[in-house]
C-alpha cells in the first residue's frame, strides 16, 4: 500500500488547470520533491492534499484512508502536517509558545480541566513544554525560545515554520518552499535540517524551487508544467529528461 | 507566596473601597465598575483573543437582564435560579447567532452582529406583553436575602451587592484566565493570527470561534442578571447600540489581546463620565477622542504603554 496515494486529482479557477488528472504516490520514509516553473500548480497540489482547498475530482489516500473530503484539521489528525511559505507566523508570540501551539492536537486539557486550572491542565500544559523545547532543541533553535517570533532573522522564521509543523508530530511533513529566499549558508542548514527530519522516520514532501537543494536531498523528484504532472523519476532522471529541460530552459534550446 | 501579594493588596484596596467612601453615589458607581469590567472582560475575549469586532455585547448584556428579571417576575424564581439560568439563555443565543455569523470575519461579522443587536433591542420594545416595552420593566426584586449564623445580608442594599457582584466578577476573572491561559487560549490565538495556518495543526477554528464567542456571549449574561437585580428596573435604553460600542470602546481603550485591559478599560470609562459631568455633552467628544488617540498612539491601548516602560528597563536579550 502506498504511503500517500493521489489519483486523477485536478483542480481548475476559472477556466485555469491549476492541477489536472494528477496522479503520484509518495512512500514511506522517502523525500520527494515536487518542482516546476512559478503556477506549475506546486502548491495548488499542497492545498488540495491538505484540504485547504477541495479537489473537483480525484482521490487523495494516506495510508488508506481517503481524505479529499475532509477538513484541514483532521487531516492533521491523521499525520499529515505542513507548512506555508509565508514567514511572520504568531508574531506577537514567543518561539516557544509558538511551537507549543504545534503541540495542540496531543494537549487532552479538556474545556472544565481548562476552566479549573486543575493539576490535568498544568501537567498537559509542562508536558506541551517540554515536547516543544526537545523540538527547539532538535532544530538548534533552543536558546531563540524566548524572543518574540517577529523579530526573529528570516532564515529562523522559516527554521521555525518548521519548528511548529513537527510539533504536531506528523507522519508525512509537506513543506512548501522552505529555502526559499535564502543564502547558500541558510539553505545548507535547511538541507541538514530536513536530513535530520527524515532519519526521525518523517516522511518530507517538499515543493522546492532551490534545485541544488533538491537534488541533493530528494529520492524522487515530480515536475509539474501548467498543472500536470510531465516527470517523475530520480534527480538524476530528471536532470537528463528532455520534457524538463524544455520547460526550464525553453523550447528553442532544445530544438 | 510574594507572586500574589500585588493582585492580593489589590482585591483587598478594592474589597475596602466601598466602606471607605461609603456615600451611596460613590457605592453606586463601583456597583457599576464591577458590572462594566464583568462586561468587558467577556468582550475582551472576542476582540482581543479571537479578532473579531462584535458590535452586540450590549445585546447580550440585555437578554441576560431580561431572562433573569421576567425569570424572578413572572414564574418567581429565585435568584440563585434565575442568575444561572440568564447565563445560559445569552450563551444559547449566542450559540443560535454564532451559527450564522461566526462563518463571516472582519467588517462582515461586526455588520452581521450589529443587525443582532438592532433585532433584540426591537423585540424587547415591541413584545409588549413581556417586557412591557420602552416603558421598561419594573419591580424586579433584589437577590434578596442571606441568612448566615444568625446574620441576614439583605442584597437589596447597596454594600452587600457590591460583595456579591464583586465576588460574581472574581470568579469571571478566574475562569477567563484559566480559559486563556491553556490549549483553548492558545488555540484563540492560533485562530485570530492565521485560521489556515491553526486548521494545518489541527486546530479547528471554527468551533474555537464559537467556544469563545458563547463563553463570552454567556458572560454577558451574567452581567445582565446582576444588573437588573440591583436596579430593579430595566428598560430597552441599556442595551443599545451605544452600549455596546461602549464596551468595545473599553476594551480597546483598556488593550485587546489582555485580560487587565478590559479591566482597566472599564473601570477608567465607569469612572470618568463622573469626573466629566461639568462638561454635559462635551464629555462624549472626550471619548471620541480618547478612542482616536488610543488608536493611534496606543494600538495595544493603556496595557500596551505599561508594557513598553517595562521592556525599556529590561535588559535586552534576557
Amino acid at each position: 500500500m502506498d504511503f500517500l496515494k493521489i489519483s486523477n486529482l485536478s483542480k481548475s479557477y476559472g477556466g485555469v488547470n491549476a492541477n489536472s488528472d494528477i496522479s503520484l504516490s509518495i512512500q514511506e520514509g522517502e523525500i520527494v520533491s515536487i518542482i516546476g516553473p512559478n503556477g506549475a500548480g506546486k502548491t495548488t497540489l499542497f492545498d488540495l492534499i491538505t484540504g485547504v482547498t477541495r479537489a473537483d475530482s480525484g482521490s487523495v489516500r494516506f495510508q488508506g484512508t481517503e481524505m479529499s473530503h475532509l477538513p484541514t484539521s483532521d487531516i492533521a489528525k491523521l499525520g499529515v502536517v505542513r507548512t506555508f511559505q509565508q514567514t511572520k507566523i504568531f508574531r506577537d508570540l514567543t518561539v516557544l509558545e509558538a511551537v507549543m501551539i504545534g503541540h495542540h492536537l496531543h494537549d487532552s486539557t479538556t474545556l472544565w480541566q481548562s476552566l479549573l486550572a486543575n493539576r490535568a491542565a498544568r501537567d498537559q500544559k509542562q508536558n506541551k513544554r517540554d515536547h516543544a523545547l526537545e523540538i527547539l532543541e532538535f532544530m538548534g533553535m533552543a536558546d531563540m525560545r524566548d524572543l518574540i517570533t517577529q523579530n526573529l532573522p528570516y532564515g529562523e522564521q522559516k527554521l521555525l515554520n518548521i519548528a511548529i509543523a513537527l510539533a504536531v508530530e506528523p507522519k508525512l511533513l509537506l513543506l512548501d518552499e522552505p529555502a526559499a529566499g535564502m543564502n547558500p549558508m541558510e539553505s545548507l542548514r535547511m538541507l541538514g535540517t530536513i536530513r535530520k527530519i527524515q532519519e526521525t522516520g518523517i516522511t518530507v514532501g517538499l515543493v522546492e524551487h532551490n534545485m541544488r537543494l533538491v537534488m541533493n536531498i530528494s529520492e524522487r523528484v515530480f515536475v509539474l508544467d501548467y498543472g500536470e504532472l510531465i516527470a517523475e523519476g530520480k534527480p538524476e532522471e530528471i536532470r537528463a529528461n528532455h520534457k524538463v529541460i524544455e520547460v526550464y530552459l525553453g523550447r528553442q534550446a532544445s530544438a | 507566596m510574594p507572586r500574589f501579594a500585588p493582585k492580593g493588596i489589590l482585591i483587598l484596596a478594592a474589597l475596602a473601597m466601598p466602606l471607605v467612601f461609603n456615600e451611596a453615589f460613590y457605592q453606586h458607581i463601583m456597583i457599576a465598575a464591577v458590572i462594566n469590567v464583568i462586561l468587558a472582560v467577556s468582550l475582551g475575549i472576542i476582540v482581543g483573543y479571537i479578532g473579531e469586532l462584535s458590535l452586540a455585547h450590549g445585546a447580550f448584556y440585555g437578554i441576560g437582564a431580561y431572562t433573569s428579571a421576567l425569570l424572578m417576575v413572572k414564574l418567581g424564581l429565585p435568584f440563585v435560579a434565575a442568575f444561572p439560568l440568564s447565563v445560559a439563555s445569552a450563551g444559547f443565543m449566542g450559540f443560535i447567532i454564532g451559527i450564522p455569523s461566526l462563518r463571516l470575519s472582519g467588517h462582515y461579522f461586526a455588520i452581521a452582529t450589529l443587525g443582532f443587536q438592532g433585532i433584540v433591542v426591537l423585540l424587547i420594545i415591541n413584545l409588549v406583553d413581556l417586557t412591557r416595552g420602552p416603558m421598561g420593566l419594573p419591580g424586579i426584586p433584589s437577590p434578596g436575602t442571606l441568612n448566615l449564623f444568625g446574620w441576614s445580608i439583605s442584597f437589596g442594599d447597596k454594600l452587600p451587592f457590591f460583595y456579591l457582584a464583586f465576588a460574581v466578577m472574581i470568579v469571571v476573572l478566574i475562569l477567563v484566565r484559566n480559559l486563556l491561559r491553556y490549549k483553548f487560549g492558545e488555540a484563540f490565538i492560533a485562530t485570530r493570527e492565521d485560521s489556515l495556518l491553526a486548521a494545518s495543526l489541527g486546530v479547528q477554528p471554527r468551533n474555537c470561534r464559537m467556544l469563545a464567542f458563547v463563553i463570552s456571549t454567556a458572560l454577558a449574561g451574567a452581567a445582565g442578571s446582576l444588573y437588573a437585580h440591583y436596579t430593579m428596573f430595566i428598560s430597552p435604553d441599556s442595551f443599545t447600540l451605544g452600549e455596546s460600542i461602549y464596551l468595545v470602546t473599553m476594551v480597546i481603550i483598556g488593550g485587546r489581546g489582555t485580560i487587565v485591559g478590559p479591566l482597566i478599560g472599564a473601570v477608567i470609562l465607569t469612572g470618568l463620565p463622573e469626573v466629566l459631568r461639568f462638561a454635559g455633552d462635551l464629555q462624549f467628544v472626550i471619548y471620541g477622542l480618547m478612542l482616536m488617540l488610543v488608536v493611534i498612539f496606543l494600538p495595544k491601548g493603556i496595557v500596551g504603554l505599561v508594557d513598553q516602560f517595562k521592556q525599556r528597563g529590561a535588559p535586552l536579550g534576557n
